[in-house]
């Protein structure tokens, strides 16, 4: 919360600290935090039917505390870490002179920004639960909070599907949407016609576990579709191309509203455990694992499901970048004269890379149905394409790290605009602050590709390294933070 | 006949209409190394790209150890065993050194990958210093370096190289060419260069054509050429 702001003022340049001295700026840390958090946090008083009454939470407020201390120590040992910056320090001065000008994000994070990430994300929905149900200092926290988690890791899936075609193959994208499109309506449709038409009423509970391998089958066969045509073309010509897709699947589904039901819209089963419903029915979850009904749990079996297809997004990736189809994208992106030179069917490639990166995003599309519970054309406009497409470039092309930044900063600002009462008091008469939210949006890129043109994360990770023997340069010394 | 390695018969190229290559014969025989020197726009790098089947020929025929290529796709073409360094360089400069050159192996399915390239490095010590560089941040000759090193990597039976003297410093051109050389004398490679430094092909060369407007106007072995003075006339007075 707090800890980054606060912690910033003392950032800049890297100064070798020793334990000690870390220590001693921890403690003098929690101290001021306490002491601020005292009159805001740990005194409450409420209107108790017309007498002030005195509800101290000094817990909380220790809780907070603690989170800016621990926030703090992150820093130091891995954005203020100076041998994370001596490493980027060319060793030989005759080595090239790197293109970026200082160490990017990626470069000062360094390798433990993965697994640190991983272990937040998977704490992050017991956060909100702890925080909305503290002594009501947060109320409705718990709900909201694991739902923006959700929105965030839904674009961070999405983000990762597109940056297998546009990152890493390097084939401009401008209808992603369309696979987002066809994975949310294989699970509407499936759900409420066809299996229970094929299997009968019962398999309804278990249709959304049934229905995301086929979303992700039939998403990429529309992707490979989409690639054919599109074969000979390159860059502005492909992304057209691409746009004119998106748009064809989006008039498809308005119009054919015998299959689609149209801009009616489909509304489609909530998702279940595997097979077991969250409800409070005798053959519900509460019931089924003894424990006390509470809807929360729905919402955070939600976040797990796509935070585990996010996971399986991430390091399907991972691997195939290791693996000569991942080498042979990126080596397409490059070059793709050299590729053919090199004796890769750069037919094949594409086509993998369509058809793998929709793939994703029919699961993202089958995920994105079961959480809404309704869907209609309009969520699948351009605009949703190219917001996809401003996460992976605002993260830096083919980093996935990047793009977790990039999801949480976009989706962050758009929904932060929800939340701004405040602005109510600057805006003009009768406006909204989330009518500003895409206007804020479109300010916040066009700083960034002032700022940063080639993205959070502009390091782009080696898929092997020959041991080494001396070092060479300071490309040489970036290890592994995927 | 039977150790000609590359052959080609009245091959004929268009670009749309216009015709780049008008008839043209030639072969390369196993283990020399051949040349075609012509100026800019004489369709050497079009022969080039016609015998990697991108372009493919309108007319005559290219057959490669006996099997016509003529009409097949590049990357079977490449699987042959012909690879090809392009004119340009044309390495994957974000990439490192290192996968640049596993991607020249790509094609065998990185089988020789530990086998070979100890045998790179060892002819272009450079690129073992830098092999985990960005390769776009290499210099000129060590991106032309890195261009051979990785179509040898492909463990060809034939190297084209086209035009690999392009924009380089004499003293690196030199090293290029020794390099050339050394692969032919001591590994028995069959080399086809293309090139416009008619000095340093010639002298490397068994076999040498010269292009002119689409179409071969002389041939003989590289001594033979160097020797002409209509070659010395139009491609060496003021080179070297």
């Amino acid at each position: 919360m707090s800890a980054p702001v606060k912690a910033s003022s003392a950032g800049g340049e890297a100064k070798v600290l020793s334990p000690a001295e870390i220590a001693k700026d921890l403690v003098i840390t929690a101290i001021i935090t306490f002491f601020i958090l005292v009159p805001i946090v740990a005194i409450r008083t409420p209107l108790d039917q017309g007498t002030l009454t005195w509800h101290p939470r000094f817990g909380l407020a220790a809780a907070l505390c603690g989170l800016v201390v621990v926030g703090r120590l992150a820093l130091y040992l891995f954005v203020w870490n100076p041998k994370a910056k001596a490493a980027l320090a060319p060793a030989d001065a005759s080595a090239p002179l790197k293109a970026v000008k200082g160490p990017s994000l990626g470069d000062r994070l360094g390798p433990k920004v993965a697994p640190t990430l991983l272990i937040l994300a998977i704490a992050l929905p017991f956060f909100f639960i702890i925080i909305g149900n503290a002594d009501g200092m947060f109320p409705g926290w718990d709900r909201r909070g694991i739902d923006f988690a959700i929105t965030v890791m839904l674009y961070v899936m999405l983000g990762w599907g597109l940056n297998v075609v546009v990152g890493l193959a390097g084939l401009l994208d401008l209808g992603y949407v369309a696979f987002y499109a066809v994975g949310a309506y294989t699970y509407a449709l499936m759900a409420t016609k066809y299996l229970p038409a094929w299997f009968g009423p019962e398999i309804k509970p278990y249709a959304f576990f049934i229905s995301l391998p086929i979303a992700a089958i039939l998403a990429s066969l529309w992707g490979m579709i989409l690639g054919f045509p599109v074969l000979r073309l390159k860059g502005d010509y492909l992304a057209i191309v691409t746009l004119a897709f998106g748009e064809i699947i989006y008039q498809v589904l308005q119009n054919w509203s015998v299959f689609t039901e149209g801009p009616r819209g489909i509304s489609v089963p909530k998702l279940t455990f595997f097979g077991i419903p969250f409800d409070k029915s005798d053959g519900g979850f509460a019931a089924t694992f003894h424990v006390g009904y509470n809807r929360i749990v729905y919402f955070a079996f939600l976040y797990f499901v796509i935070l585990a297809l996010a996971l399986l997004t991430y390091f399907v990736t991972k691997k195939l970048r290791r693996l000569p189809i991942g080498r042979a994208w990126e080596a397409l992106r490059e070059d793709e004269i050299a590729c053919r030179s090199l004796g890769i069917n750069t037919t094949s490639t594409k086509l993998t890379a369509f058809a793998i990166g929709a793939a994703f995003g029919g699961m993202a599309g089958a995920f994105f149905a079961v959480r809404q519970e309704f869907i209609s054309p309009e969520s699948f406009k351009y605009i949703e394409s190219a917001f996809i497409l401003a996460i992976v470039v605002l993260g830096g092309l083919g980093s996935q790290i990047g793009i977790v930044f990039s999801a949480i900063a976009i989706i962050g600002a758009t929904e932060a605009f929800r939340e701004m009462e405040f602005l109510k008091y600057v805006l003009p008469e009768g406006t909204e602050p989330v009518q500003f939210r895409m206007l804020a949006v479109g300010v916040a890129l066009v700083l960034m590709m002032r700022f940063r043109p080639r993205g959070f994360v502009t390091k782009r990770e080696p898929t092997v390294y020959l041991k080494e023997k001396k070092a060479v340069s300071g490309d040489l010394v970036a290890e592994g933070h995927g | 006949m039977s150790d000609v390695l590359l052959q080609g018969t009245g091959v004929e190229t268009f670009y749309g209409k216009i015709q780049a290559l008008k008839g043209i014969d030639f072969e390369v025989r196993k283990g020399e190394i051949a040349t075609v020197i012509g100026s800019n726009g004489a369709g050497k790098s079009t022969l080039m790209m016609t015998i990697c089947g991108t372009p493919r020929a309108r007319a005559g025929r290219i057959t490669f150890d006996g099997q016509d290529i003529t009409q097949m796709p590049t990357h079977e073409i490449v699987h042959l065993g012909i690879a090809q360094s392009p004119e340009g360089r044309r390495i994957f400069p974000r990439m490192s050194v290192y996968e640049n050159l596993q991607m020249g192996a790509t094609v065998n399915a990185l089988k020789n990958l530990d086998e070979d390239l100890p045998k790179v490095f060892k002819l272009f010590p450079r690129l073992e210093e830098r092999r985990n560089q960005r390769a776009g941040t290499l210099s000129g000759g060590e991106q032309q370096m890195l261009a051979i090193g990785r179509a040898l990597m492909a463990r060809p039976r034939l190297l084209l190289l086209d035009e690999p003297s392009l924009g380089l410093a004499p003293i690196i051109v030199k090293q290029i060419f020794a390099a050339i050389k050394a692969l032919n004398e001591e590994q028995g490679l069959t080399v086809l260069l293309v090139e416009q430094n008619a000095f340093h092909a010639l002298r490397l060369a068994h076999r040498a054509y010269v292009m002119v407007n689409g179409k071969i106007t002389m041939t003989g072995t590289g001594a033979e050429l160097l020797k002409r003075p209509e070659v010395r006339a139009a491609y060496l007075e003021g080179s070297h």
